[in-house]
């Protein structure tokens, strides 16, 4: 029977008529609750992930083949080739950093505004390279490009932001507002020192600096990729695992505590895994402090959902579509191997600040 | 089968001056079963005392059993199978439906993996407070007193003996106050849950509860039925402001103003 004869039928159904299996009003719809609420939840999920997966795998092949100046099947055409796949493995390993590092973040802290780059991360990136060439000139770049250094460059971060977080939350302020303010005064401290240094360089010296301070794929080298790839899966296999956690963390501190979380503990044990994997993107590709709020900021909005494991494949494929689009308009269509982050934050930003216009809230 | 509280204490630290504000030491048994209200003037640590034994602040000194378990060494998960409490304040930054929110309820018991058997415990927390209606709409798209019943609701689907509710009556008008309150006084006595209640105002104490409990300054100062609690000179030597008992339709009164 059709939907119209069905209601139709039930229409009929008064008191005074007797009811029948036709008049009888449908069965009560099966409550079940779940991250998705309703078939056009699901749908329009389902459309977002299939259109971020086409693109996705649209700018992967366009970056691999596009313009490649040796003929097909050359040993030159797959060494270029071979060189283009190391830039699409950098740009997936920066993406799911940063957008498994941001939800976990605001996911901790409680809020949808503030990212992990706040906690200075980009400012100590910015310190250490600038500290480099004041003291060592021109040579101090390339002192700071290898496999060493990117471990040391990873764990100078690492050290700052488990010392910031453990002290914070464990003290007797255990105070997220005033972990979070103190990491803005170091931003800035670091920022002005970095700024100062950066006054007395030579203008070539501060040329080549200002190359390695912009978010740039070009940055990283093949030979981090065997180190990276590994520790960004590990953690976020762990964040995977911990996601049914962090839907409870998310609802604030006394609600997990309400629900037998111990709150401070779960808290500092995310802090640290979102160090790792914010201080391993910055080390490989330098500061990209818009990228992460982008693909957390649209992945709320896309899925509209508090599931964590529907969370995290949206904002990194978010991360990676925007990411390979940039790349691939800067390297392919104009031309210009310049700074990825420029264009994040031109397209990434106006497309941010249109959804927000249209649909009104956070 | 109780919560007692043994030499209860919490110091408020204000600073660099040295005043400190002290609550306690507490020594006293909350009983099993019916509605227990904590009442009291400002600052008498009403609140305090009801999330130290919901382990939401840590204890200075002094030892919180619930049912026979130590709120503070007892794990945090094991306590809240026996044990929810609800803050005044609650925001979310995610957004929620009703039953969404209902369902996270279950969490002590199922992990995030709700089962057959959780659902239906959600579905009859949100019959419980009438909200199966709204049970598929967002948050933010209730007002304030329905808000209130779906945190309510979500503490009940926890299906936890003991439950603690901080104020639930803040910001509700005087139908929605009585409807909570009914609610209540049904779950205690119909799902036999112990209910352990910060309220403000002494009548709806006197008229829903089994026990109050009044605090002062930080200590018990009375604990009692609320025929003990409901006299002149008691109640205004609690509140520090003449209070005057009179017969009303449905029991005492008391009239402060």
């Amino acid at each position: 029977m059709t939907l119209e004869k069905q209601r139709e039928v039930r229409e009929l159904a008064s008191p005074t008529r007797p009811v029948t299996a036709e008049t009888r009003p449908p069965a009560p719809k099966r409550r079940r609750t779940g991250p998705l609420t309703g078939k056009k939840h699901i749908r329009n999920y389902v459309i977002a992930m299939v259109v971020l997966g086409a693109l996705s795998i649209f700018f992967t092949v366009a970056i691999m083949s596009w313009n490649n100046p040796m003929p097909f099947g050359s040993d030159g055409y797959w060494m270029i080739a071979g060189m283009r796949r190391d830039s699409l493995l950098t740009i997936a390993v920066v993406a799911l950093c940063h957008a498994m590092a941001t939800i976990a973040f605001q996911t901790a802290t409680n809020n949808r505004i503030i990212t992990p780059g706040i906690m200075g991360f980009g400012s100590l990136y910015t310190a250490i390279q600038t500290g480099f060439v004041y003291v060592f000139g021109m040579a101090g770049v390339t002192m700071l490009v290898g496999v060493p250094q990117f471990f040391l460059q990873m764990i100078i971060m690492l050290i700052l932001a488990t010392a910031l977080y453990t002290w914070l939350l464990s003290g007797k302020f255990s105070n997220i507002h005033i972990m979070l303010l103190v990491g803005v005064v170091i931003g800035g401290t670091l920022g002005s020192l970095s700024n100062f240094m950066q006054r007395m360089l030579t203008p070539s010296e501060f040329d080549v600096l200002t190359a390695r301070l912009f978010g740039n794929i070009s940055n990283a080298r093949a030979e981090y990729l065997p180190y990276a790839i590994p520790i960004a899966l590990a953690v976020t296999l762990v964040l995977w695992l911990w996601a049914p956690k962090l839907n409870v963390i998310s609802l604030g501190k006394t609600t997990s505590m309400n629900l037998g979380l111990n709150h401070k503990r779960e808290l500092i044990k995310l802090l640290m895994l979102v160090s790792i994997l914010i201080s391993m993107a910055t080390a490989l590709v330098g500061p990209m402090m818009f990228l992460g709020f982008l693909t957390a900021i649209l992945a709320y909005q896309f899925a509209d959902t508090y599931s964590h494991r529907l969370l995290f494949p949206m904002a990194f494929l978010f991360g990676y579509c925007i990411l390979t689009g940039s790349y691939f308009i800067l390297r392919h269509v104009w031309d210009a191997a310049g700074a990825v982050t420029i264009i994040v934050e031109l397209i990434g930003g106006l497309v941010f600040l249109i959804f927000i216009l249209r649909k009104g809230r956070l | 089968m109780s919560i007692t509280l043994t030499d209860v204490q919490k110091d408020y630290n204000s600073g660099a001056s040295k005043d400190t504000v002290q609550i306690g030491p507490v020594t006293t048994e909350i009983e099993s079963g019916g509605i227990t209200a904590l009442v009291g003037p400002n600052g008498a640590g009403k609140s305090t005392i009801l999330t130290m034994i919901g382990r939401l602040l840590d204890i200075d000194t002094g030892q919180i059993t619930v049912a026979g378990h130590d709120v503070v060494s007892t794990p945090s998960k094991a306590i809240a199978k026996i044990l929810s409490v609800l803050r005044q304040e609650n925001h979310f930054v995610t957004r929620l439906t009703v039953r969404q929110l209902v369902g996270f309820g279950r969490f002590p018991h199922s992990g995030g993996r709700l089962t057959l058997g959780d659902e239906r415990y959600i579905s009859e927390a949100i019959d419980f407070l009438d909200l199966t209606e709204l049970e598929n709409r967002y948050l933010d798209q209730l007002s304030g007193g329905q808000r209130q019943r779906a945190y309510v609701a979500m503490v009940l689907a926890q299906q936890t003996d003991y439950v603690l509710l901080d104020e639930p009556l803040n910001n509700l008008d005087m139908q929605h106050a009585v409807q909570m309150m009914k609610q209540l006084r049904a779950a205690a006595d119909e799902l036999g849950r112990t209910i352990v209640i910060v309220l403000h105002d002494i009548n709806f104490a006197a008229h829903y509860s089994d026990k109050i409990l009044a605090m002062k300054h930080g200590q018990v100062v009375k604990h009692g039925t609320p025929a003990e609690i409901m006299q002149n000179h008691v109640l205004s030597e609690i509140f520090n402001t003449d209070v005057q008992v009179i017969d009303g339709p449905n029991g005492h009164l008391a009239v402060y103003y």
